[in-house]
């Protein structure tokens, strides 16, 4: 731009240096971890920005990330430990050193752990160390531990794992550079957000197509090239209408579908029989297809085998079927016809079948090739890469509905037929996915694995392969307290968090003594049934007079409504002030093209007497004397915290939580030798290590054997064997003839018919479980929220910026719909569903399905937290949705109740709400209703400033 | 009142804006917040931060709103700035010389040691761009980041304002719209880009790129509309066949 010309004469420094300090790190304002540069001038942060070097967010950053100032100088920040004096929910607490506080949960935790371990839940929320949360817990030995996919994504990663070895967002992503038609489902303003921005900035620039499958027209949806405004809980159906006509055209991958995928593994038919719909397996186990060139069943993955794609065919006794077959005969069938499926997605059948059109003209008339030789796991050699450029996206809009799992599984199968997986133009892996479920752990947590004052001698989550892997009792009861991988939610892969505190005051399936929180608002916007969960944690026994659920731990790092619940409090620190790691035992940051991790270094020390949750956890485990976290003479193992642990700690020999920069020089990636200096040449690379796949590599990586070698080189996996995408996934029908009354595992009697009917091992349509709930039709209107951009995934509203663009939410309503029941823009209605009422602003909008209303999420505030004035709009103006959602399904017959979620993954069905609304009294206009109880502020809180001028001792410094 | 440049500079710098891709983030709206809050207009006041009506000095804002009805419907995400105009009357009517434009680039800016906080300019500016900083009592308004652009301390890529270097969707631009051969003139030329109330003649510097054309039910035309069901031959999934006879 050339040098600034002042010949106004006025006094002005063009080049004022921006502060005398930078320190990168990652951003923790979301869940998208970003890498920032944070410029500080005496000590105070004056700026911060993205790292334009780094993988995630190539140098941008959202309004999150840039009101990262406000939330580390919020008043809601906590300063000290706390400990509970007034009932539970009145905010009275006094405040006690840290000694006492770790005194205090050490001999809670320790009683607990030498009478029953499970009498500990311990549950994080959006907590990005779950390495390490996840492996205290198993060390703790209860196996009552999970963090919150269970309410936001299990769906999408168990459908995804299940399928194809790896999930959207987490364990993918679209390949933006080469893509030419690109298909988003149910995603709203969320993950991945800045990727997903940088993306659809790219593919509109490039001309690809963009449709957008949303029952909401915001944010991505407004950018769309086609907006399919569909009915929520509908995709599913909508998929396998394009499925339908793809099939009917002969459009899919047959080459792909036959290598790649298990389309021409042979199936057993044999009605009645414990066999019956397993693979036909050789005397080695390995699945058999049916040689269409020798006429004979032969090994599925042989490269000999010439796979017959459809028949049916006489093997010996019995008789087996390809799987193309069975899935053809499935989604040919009229019923998911496109003029068919309109009627209930609210989409007509000339789009689904010109969208159909689409995706087949851009994955067949408009390959991508790569001019790349590479050879698959099964000794193909391919000269180049040839890719068929359609990709797909979903979240949050598929995974919330108690359809979700199986929606996903859709998806994906439209993904496989039209063989574009994983290849280029296609959506593609982040190692160290893909992952097939046999190279993952299987859960951990059964009778014989819980003793007092032992371990867990596995992780608690992992993927059953059947029945034999749940977590229940002989007579078929859950064994943990959310009932994750119970009859209730056998592939709860997650956990099922939500679940836990209904069970835990029901004493379902037992009681519990203590309930450890980490960064998780269960008493409000985390919770489903927000007023009767806050009832659930302050509910006492009439008998005794004791708390329903005894104890209540919590960290939080910000005065949020659960800290009003708890009895102990212990203060966590900013993410701008501690340690961290987005390993790759965890959730790293990997891209398509190669492994990634990062850490957080505290770049300013907190002035407030707060610890980091991992280093408390760390020092915790060494007070309670937990192995892993002693050494053999009774001493803490790691104490430097966590930071000696992010460096130390091993999970097998040389693997640990960072995989860059290891060996004893620090030469080595993925595995390798402890390296003293690993941080520090984190710290010189800007907080992350990037690795990079082999070119030979990169693409179709489930299959591909220089990449399998890869991934076992540096650790993602334990051997080379290729991950063969399952369209038909046995592990469900392992399921559906326990429930038929096959094997050693069966279901206990009533959920045998639930679990038969959800456990088809091809993907199903059913409508959400609410719209099945006796009297559903005074409920008419389906009713979603989402958080919006500047708030997704991000704890604290509070914040002083962020709050002025949202602190008041209304409920968008249809202008048609509200046209018939003149109903206006600005009226206040009263919304119900079965559960509750909840008065509230409406918006007419037109940009919506014309049965859903919708709003903004966690808008809402109990007055007085977060060190809100209690008149605060989000207190008064501001509503959550969650009051309306029940979290338990109705009864049943014998009068069980299911927890309202998926049943196959346990995921939460946010999603799946029913309301109906009525104009609310003029006298009832101004403020949402219910409103909670004001809480009081602790008085280690200051109070909040009337005025923020944050910035004017840069000025005044500059001046100087 | 004051003076405009006596000739208007060749040197045009400004914005442009991508209503096809902004996606209504709000990320330019936060980082221009922290950018600046510490920046030349330092600080950028916020009144009640935590209480009941809070609001702030902010200077670039989006605002959302749905256009059209039905199939026609759009919503839209307007990100919204001073456009630094040719011939602004905010500076014009300024009573002492604080607001003024550039004679070099075009930039037009407050010399808050000038600025009483009368208010003239905002009432002057028809896009509602000039922000009053309640808790300092002067007018702030959008620098173009002056003490980013040309700044010798900050590597070359970030020589941009901080809306543009943050932005995720890749909607904002910055270059010289006096320069036709520059990058954003091109950009400007290739999609149609306009000015924003051209009829109010103050001639703003920033300019907008429509929205592409939609390519759905309404614009379906030249696309493949249905997909021609396959060959019977060979019964059913006869067509499997010969697509694997290929392989």
């Amino acid at each position: 731009m050339g040098k600034g010309d002042n010949s106004d004469g006025r006094d002005l420094d063009t080049s004022p240096t921006v502060g005398d300090e930078v320190k990168t790190t990652t951003c923790y304002m979301c869940a998208c971890r970003c890498g920032i540069k944070v410029h500080l001038r005496d000590g105070k942060i004056r700026y911060i920005q993205g790292n334009r070097d780094h993988p995630v967010n190539k140098g941008v950053l959202c309004a999150k990330g840039s009101a990262g100032i406000m939330q580390h100088y919020s008043p809601a920040r906590l300063t000290k430990p706390l400990r509970r004096v007034g009932e539970r929910g009145s905010g009275e607490f006094e405040e006690i050193e840290w000694d006492e506080a770790l005194g205090l949960a050490t001999d809670w935790l320790k009683a607990i752990r030498e009478r029953d371990p499970r009498e500990l839940a311990f549950f994080t929320g959006r907590d990005q160390s779950q390495s390490l949360t996840g492996w205290w817990g198993q060390q703790f030995g209860t196996p009552n531990y999970a963090a919150h996919g269970g309410f936001c994504s299990v769906n999408m990663a168990a459908a995804g794992i299940y399928t194809m070895g790896g999930a959207f967002w987490e364990f993918g992503e679209p390949d933006w550079e080469r893509t030419e038609y690109f298909m988003m489902f149910g995603v709203a303003e969320d993950h991945d957000s800045n990727p997903i921005k940088m993306g659809l900035g790219r593919i509109k620039a490039r001309g690809a197509k963009f449709v957008s499958v949303n029952p909401v027209r915001t944010g991505y949806s407004a950018i769309a090239d086609e907006w399919v405004g569909l009915r929520p809980g509908t995709d599913g159906l909508f998929v396998m209408g394009l499925i339908h006509e793809l099939l009917k055209a002969g459009k899919v991958d047959a080459a792909y579908l036959s290598r790649y995928t298990n389309a021409g593994w042979l199936v057993i038919r044999n009605p009645g029989g414990a066999d019956d719909g397993l693979f036909l397996r050789g005397d080695d186990g390995a699945p058999m297809a049916w040689d269409r060139a020798r006429q004979h069943a032969a090994p599925a993955l042989d490269p000999e085998t010439k796979p017959a794609l459809k028949g049916q065919y006489d093997i010996g006794d019995r008789t087996a079927v390809p799987v193309f077959q069975i899935l053809a005969e499935r989604y040919l069938d009229d019923r998911y016809a496109p003029d068919t499926v309109a009627g209930q997605t609210g989409i007509d059948g000339a789009t689904v079948r010109r969208i159909a059109a689409e995706l087949a003209e851009a994955a067949f008339e408009r390959e991508v090739v790569i001019e790349q030789p590479w050879t698959d796991a099964f000794g193909r050699k391919h000269d180049r890469m040839i890719g068929r450029p359609v990709s797909m996206h979903a979240m949050r809009g598929i995974s919330a509905h108690s359809n979700g799992f199986h929606t996903c599984r859709s998806i994906h199968l439209l993904q496989l037929l039209l063989g574009s997986v994983d290849c280029p133009g296609g959506f593609r892996f982040k190692p160290p996915y893909p992952k097939s479920i046999e190279a993952l752990p299987k859960p951990t947590g059964r009778a014989k694995d819980v003793h007092p004052n032992m371990p867990l001698p596995g992780p608690h989550l992992g993927f059953p392969r059947g029945p034999e892997d749940l977590l229940v009792g002989e007579d078929g009861t859950p064994r943990r307290i959310d009932k994750a991988f119970s009859w209730d939610a056998p592939l709860a892969v997650h956990g099922m968090m939500h679940a836990v505190i209904t069970n835990a005051w029901k004493g379902d399936p037992y009681p519990i003594d203590t309930l450890f929180m980490y960064m998780a608002n269960m008493s409000w916007n985390s919770a489903m049934n927000t007023a009767e969960t806050a009832r659930m944690l302050t509910d006492r026994d009439p008998d005794t007079g004791e708390y329903r659920i005894p104890r209540i731990i919590y960290s939080d790092a910000y005065y949020s409504e659960m800290v009003g619940y708890a009895d102990l409090i212990l203060p966590d620190t900013t993410y701008l002030e501690r340690w961290d790691c987005m390993s790759m035992l965890d959730r790293p940051i990997s891209h398509a093209d190669g492994p990634a991790d990062s850490i957080r270094q505290p770049v300013v020390a907190p002035d407030r007497d707060v610890r980091p949750f991992q280093d408390v956890l760390i020092d915790l485990g060494a007070r309670l004397g937990l192995p892993g976290l002693t050494g053999e003479d009774g001493t803490a193992k790691y104490p430097g915290g966590y930071r000696d642990y992010l460096v130390n700690h091993e999970r097998k020999p040389g693997l640990g939580p960072l995989a860059g920069w290891r060996g004893a020089d620090g030469t080595e990636s993925g595995k390798g030798a402890v390296n003293p200096d690993q941080i520090d040449a984190y710290i010189a690379n800007g907080c992350f290590w990037k690795g990079r796949i082999p070119e030979e590599a990169r693409f179709f990586k489930n299959v591909n054997r220089a990449y399998l070698d890869y991934a076992v080189g540096m650790g993602f996996l334990d051997e080379a064997t290729p991950i063969v995408a399952q369209l038909y996934c046995e592990p469900l029908q392992k399921f559906r003839l326990a429930a038929r009354g096959h094997g050693d595992y069966q279901p206990p009697e009533r959920h045998r018919a639930r679990v038969e009917a959800h456990f088809d091992p091809l993907p199903i349509w059913y409508p959400p479980f609410e719209d099945a709930v006796e009297g559903v039709d005074a409920y008419p209107l389906h009713a979603l929220t989402q958080r919006p951009m500047a708030m997704y995934h991000s704890w604290g509203s509070q914040n002083a910026w962020l709050r002025q663009l949202h602190s008041r939410n209304v409920l968008f309503v249809p202008r048609a719909w509200a046209a018939d029941k003149e109903i206006e823009d600005g009226d206040w209605v009263w919304v119900s569903s079965r559960n509750g009422r909840i008065k509230v602003k409406v918006k007419l909008s037109e940009g919506v399905n014309g049965d859903t209303v919708w709003t903004w999420n966690a808008m809402g505030k109990r007055a007085g937290a977060w060190n809100l004035s209690p008149d605060a709009p989000e207190a008064r103006q501001a509503f959550l949705l969650n009051n309306l959602i029940d979290d338990l399904l109705p009864e049943r017959e014998g009068g069980y109740r299911y927890s309202n979620s998926d049943p196959v993954t346990g995921q939460a069905a946010w999603y799946d709400l029913r309301v109906s609304i009525e104009k609310a009294a003029a006298e009832e206009a101004g403020e949402i209703a219910p409103q909670a109880a004001p809480v009081k502020r602790p008085r280690s809180l200051p109070p909040a400033p009337d005025e923020s001028r944050y910035g004017e001792t840069f000025r005044a410094r500059r001046r100087a | 009142m004051t003076s405009l440049p006596k000739q208007p500079s060749a040197r045009k710098l400004g914005l442009v804006i991508d209503l096809d891709t902004c996606v209504g983030c709000h990320a330019c709206v936060v980082n221009c917040k922290e950018w600046n809050t510490g920046g030349y207009p330092a600080p950028l006041t916020d009144q009640n931060p935590y209480g009941k009506d809070v609001s702030g000095a902010w200077l670039n804002r989006v605002h959302t709103f749905e256009a059209g009805e039905g199939a026609d419907g759009r919503t839209v995400h307007f990100p919204k700035s001073c456009l630094h105009c040719e011939e602004p009357l905010c500076v014009s009517v300024c009573p002492t010389g604080a607001s003024y434009k550039r004679n070099d680039d075009g930039i037009v800016l407050v010399d808050e040691d000038r600025c009483m906080g009368c208010g003239l300019c905002a009432w002057a500016c028809p896009y509602g761009a000039r922000e009053m900083d309640m808790g300092v009592g002067v007018m702030k308004k959008c620098t173009l980041c002056i003490d980013r652009i040309y700044n010798e301390n900050l590597d070359e890529a970030d020589r941009v304002p901080a809306c543009v270097s943050t932005c995720p969707a890749s909607a904002r631009h910055f270059g010289d719209l006096g320069d036709p051969g520059s990058a954003v003139s091109q950009l400007v030329a290739e999609r149609g880009g306009y000015d924003l109330m051209p009829e109010q003649g103050y001639k703003p510097t920033n300019k907008y790129l429509p929205p592409r054309p939609r390519r759905d039910a309404t614009t379906a035309g030249s696309r493949p509309e249905r997909l021609d069901e396959a060959r019977p031959e060979g019964g059913f999934l006869g067509w499997v066949d010969r697509l694997l006879s290929a392989v």
